[in-house]
């Protein structure tokens, strides 16, 4: 099975203003989305994925780079030519037209008759479930329905690819879980590729394929959300997505030494000198006899999560470890501050973190 | 406390509102509002034989509105000249809208797009004419028109023309003379609903494959609709009203309704006539004022 | 890789750009032609004779001009003291009080200038003040005076409405907190707080008063000349750059006063 490059961005510059005022927004960021995934650029405010997303729109206009759809490069091509169609943040819609209207507004544009834009424009408020608002204007609709007018204006013209510029971040948290569940479905039912941009990492890494993870203009990591998760390539991606411990030790003998003393089994991979480990809190177990390898440490505190039980600790050296137990079944862990115990990180779980 | 107290203050705040605005309500009733009522009154009154009135009930001056009566052998017909100078008013100001809506809407567009700190400096730019003299203004233009003009000296220089044109003392003239000097009257309140457009509606539409004319069609004038009502109320009922512009470009003979009010209050000596179109005049200018209130408010309760 | 394009304006529409600078052009255009013809040494009004004062003087020796210069001011003055104070009162009666009975009526009422063409005021006035002239043999500016007060009051009357509008109530809550009488307070924070836009109504006052063309010509009497109605006059018969050099003159003013205008109310944010 081929897999065919939907977009792909080749060393995108884009600097906005001149001199010494000038902001570099991306830095030659170059990334392929391949045909019918759900790829999601996640980063915090400013780090340039919406302005990624606009270059792909034709919103913007790339300082040096190209972006190419389908092998073609629509650097040049202004939006009203591109096949490519965008959920708003701000959903924008017409505010002086009705539901079916905005919905049937591309088509309209891309000269369809009547009767087709008609029948489309009902088979698209079906797939969002919004038959019965057909003929309401945006003011009238709650923000979840406007959100799903503006994903079926988006998607009535059949693009080949959708754009969602954090789309769901105004709504509130339960509608925001049950949208990300909409949206899932809506990608695979259509088939049509998404670029989805979220500085919520949580959300990225229930609803994506791959994605793509940017800081200051750069793109540091692509992977599938289980790759950013547990292999992250630098601190930063370590530190944005989910909680994470960092150790820092030196190389010996193909294994590291840690700061604290103990030495611990890490894909070192010819490095020398000083580097930094990262480990999930779930990765790391309090173990009754301890072993080789094990950190010895001194409970600072818990706190009882329900289904999990986070467990804060302090190794020899006074570095602040997190660690993740499933709550027993009676809630109680019989820890308590003060107590020495032993932690057991996880075979393979710990990453050395490039940077 | 008590209700009765409550009552008795707002009493009190309508009492103080109403002793501090007196003042003013006096002075508007004498030296504006009142004055009008004298004209409604003459209007009904018998015309005198140079000047002012006998103090007779007539109904006379309202028929000469729009009809006369032939002298020689009494039949009614319309009054060809009064509806001459009625239509012209009408068909002026209308294409008066129409002129400063064509080179406004572009210019209010202009200055809403700038970054937002020269915003300020194009508005002051639109504004100066608006309260510059409006004598100032018409003598001004009338150095670009008349026949030693600016206009005619450029186009004889260069060989477009041989003779100068007469535009001055035309209709032509009145007409460039009022878009000239409504046209910012057009452009502010354009300005205004520009300025609450919501630029991501364009942007959407390019998304949708709309090409810019389709999007100034569908999305940007239905939605600017409220300023386009308000500004060609505000350009139409000036327009009607000219006296200074027709007067100066038309010369004497190509005259608007004020002229034609003023002439029966100098030569024309039918004061009750001059009273019957200044009331004409003033009803249309409430009727167009009415739809302008009624408009901006349901644009209010939009939002 | 991809060659430098023009970037895409989502705001550029067809046409608007160069529609506006013509639009721009041909408003200016007509006044700088007139100042710069206000100092032309040769005697017609399309043929440059270069570089003079020459109509700036004729026009500052004329005494028809002088006249009219120091009535216009004199009017301007007067309607601009008149109508600012009785506008203030009404703003403070009207603004801040929560609606109340009739407050409509005298929104109308306040407004009414703005609303009626100055043609029909212009001839109501003619006729009531040439009744009263005719009864009690009162002549003199007073006609004109009233008449400028008259309009003026709504030009006055919104700026000070906007800037007590945009007062916070609060500051007169804490004088009255801190034993001011009512008086007290108004002469202590109110009417500093309100001063610039008292200022601006005056002013713009006084330049809609020195403006003023239509009314000021049917009320005045014969040799009551204002600047504008002066002008009037020259406009009918043999036109000289001296109607240049004095428009000029009027419009510095205006420039300069519209500018003090700008600068003393709050920018809208």
């Amino acid at each position: 099975m081929s897999i065919t490059t939907a977009v792909e961005a080749r060393d995108v510059v884009k600097i906005y203003g001149k001199g010494t005022q000038a902001v570099h927004a991306l830095n030659g960021v170059s990334l392929s989305i391949r045909a019918g995934e759900f790829f999601t650029l996640l980063g915090p405010s400013g780090c340039g994925k919406t302005t990624l997303l606009r270059c792909i729109a034709g919103f913007e206009t790339p300082t040096s780079g190209a972006i190419l759809l389908s092998e073609r490069d629509i650097t040049a091509a202004p939006p009203n030519q591109r096949p490519v169609n965008t959920v708003f943040q701000s959903y924008a819609l017409f505010p002086h037209m009705t539901v079916a209207e905005n919905v049937g507004f591309g088509l309209q544009m891309q000269g369809k008759r009547r009767v087709e834009v008609a029948s489309t424009v009902s088979r698209m408020l079906a797939l969002v479930k919004l038959d019965t608002l057909a003929d309401r204007k945006p003011q009238q609709l709650s923000g979840g329905q406007q959100q799903r007018v503006a994903l079926a204006r988006a998607l009535a013209p059949a693009p080949e690819v959708l754009l969602l510029d954090e789309p769901l971040s105004a709504l509130d948290l339960k509608l925001r879980k049950e949208m990300q569940g909409e949206l899932k479905r809506l990608q695979h039912e259509t088939g049509i590729t998404f670029v989805f941009v979220t500085h919520d990492q949580e959300e990225a890494l229930t609803m994506s394929d791959r994605i793509g993870v940017m800081q200051s203009g750069n793109l540091l990591q692509i992977g599938s959300p289980r790759d950013i998760y547990n292999r992250p390539v630098n601190r930063f991606v370590a530190d944005f997505i989910g909680e994470t411990n960092f150790l820092t030790g030196t190389v010996e003998n193909g294994s590291v030494r840690l700061r604290s003393g103990e030495v611990v089994a890490a894909p070192v991979d010819g490095r020398s000198g000083t580097l930094t480990l990262t480990v999930r809190p779930e990765q790391v177990r309090i173990v009754a006899e301890p072993a080789p390898g094990d950190l010895p440490a001194t409970v600072r505190d818990i706190t009882y999560f329900g289904t999990d039980t986070h467990c804060q600790l302090q190794l020899n050296d006074g570095t602040q470890v997190v660690a993740r137990l499933q709550s027993p079944p009676s809630g109680e862990t019989g820890l308590e501050p003060g107590a020495l115990v032993n932690l057991r990180l996880t075979q393979g779980a710990v990453q050395v973190l490039g940077d | 406390m008590s209700i009765a107290t409550e009552s008795g203050r707002s009493r009190q705040t309508a009492r103080n509102g109403w002793l501090l605005s007196l003042p003013a309500l006096v002075l508007l009733t004498i030296g504006a509002a009142g004055p009008l009522l004298i004209v409604l009154v003459y209007s009904f009154m018998e015309k005198g034989q140079y000047t002012g009135v006998t103090g007779n009930f007539s109904l006379q001056a309202w028929f000469e509105v729009l009809f006369r009566r032939d002298i020689f052998d009494g039949t009614v017909s319309l009054a060809d000249a009064h509806l001459t100078i009625l239509w012209r008013s009408v068909r002026l100001s209308f294409l008066t809208t129409l002129i400063t809506f064509g080179l406004g809407l572009p210019t209010a567009w202009f200055i809403a797009t700038r970054p937002a700190q020269s915003r300020a400096f194009w508005l002051f730019l639109i504004t100066i004419p608006f309260w510059t003299n409006l004598l100032i203004r018409t003598f001004a233009i009338m150095e670009v028109i008349r026949n030693e003009g600016l206009l005619n000296t450029a186009l004889l220089a260069m060989g477009v023309i041989e003779q100068p044109i007469q535009i001055l003392y035309t209709d032509t003239a009145v007409l460039i003379g009022m878009a000239y000097v409504y046209l910012p009257l057009m452009v502010l309140p354009l300005f205004a609903a520009i300025d609450r457009f919501d630029f991501k509606l364009l942007e959407a539409g390019y998304d949708l494959y709309a090409s810019r004319w389709a999007l100034l069609r569908r999305v940007v004038m239905p939605i600017i609709r409220p300023g386009i009502i308000a500004g060609s109320i505000l350009v139409f009922v000036p327009s009607l009203g000219a006296y200074v512009t027709p007067r100066v470009l038309g010369g004497g003979t190509n005259m608007m309704i004020g002229n034609f009010i003023e002439l029966q209050f100098g030569q024309g000596r039918n004061w009750p006539l001059g009273s019957a179109l200044s009331m004409v005049l003033l009803t249309v200018v409430m009727a167009a004022l009415l739809v302008y209130v009624r408009v901006s408010s349901r644009n209010d309760a939009h939002g | 890789m991809a060659e430098v394009t023009k970037p895409f304006s989502v705001t550029a529409l067809p046409g608007f750009g160069a529609i506006a600078a013509t639009a721009f052009v041909l408003l200016y255009a007509p006044i700088i032609t007139l100042v710069i013809y206000s100092f032309n040494a040769s005697n017609s009004v399309n043929v440059w004779g270069g570089f003079s004062l020459h109509w700036y003087e004729v026009a500052w020796q004329n005494a028809a001009v002088q006249d009219a210069a120091i009535r216009s001011l004199i009017i301007a003055a007067s309607a601009a003291v008149v109508a600012t104070t009785v506008a203030t009162m009404a703003a403070l009666g009207t603004t801040r009080r929560g609606r109340f009975k009739g407050q409509t009526l005298i929104y109308v009422l306040i407004n009414q200038p703005l609303m009626v063409p100055e043609i029909v005021t212009a001839v109501a006035l003619l006729i009531m003040f040439g009744a009263i002239r005719a009864v009690t043999g009162i002549q003199g500016l007073g006609y004109v005076i009233l008449a400028h007060s008259a309009f003026c009051v709504p030009f006055a009357y919104l700026p000070i409405r906007a800037r007590l509008e945009g007062m916070d109530i609060a500051l007169e809550v804490a004088a009255a907190d801190l034993y001011a009488t009512p008086w007290q307070t108004f002469r202590h924070v109110t009417l500093p707080l309100m001063a610039p836009g008292v200022l601006a109504g005056a002013m713009l006052a006084f330049v809609i008063s020195l403006d003023d063309v239509i009314i000021t010509e049917f009320v005045k009497s014969a040799g009551q000349d204002t600047l504008p109605t002066y002008m009037l006059g020259q406009m009918r018969r043999a036109i000289t750059p001296e109607v240049n050099a004095i428009s000029t003159t009027l419009l510095a003013l205006t420039v300069i006063l519209l500018t003090g205008f700008f600068l003393i109310t709050p920018k809208r944010s």
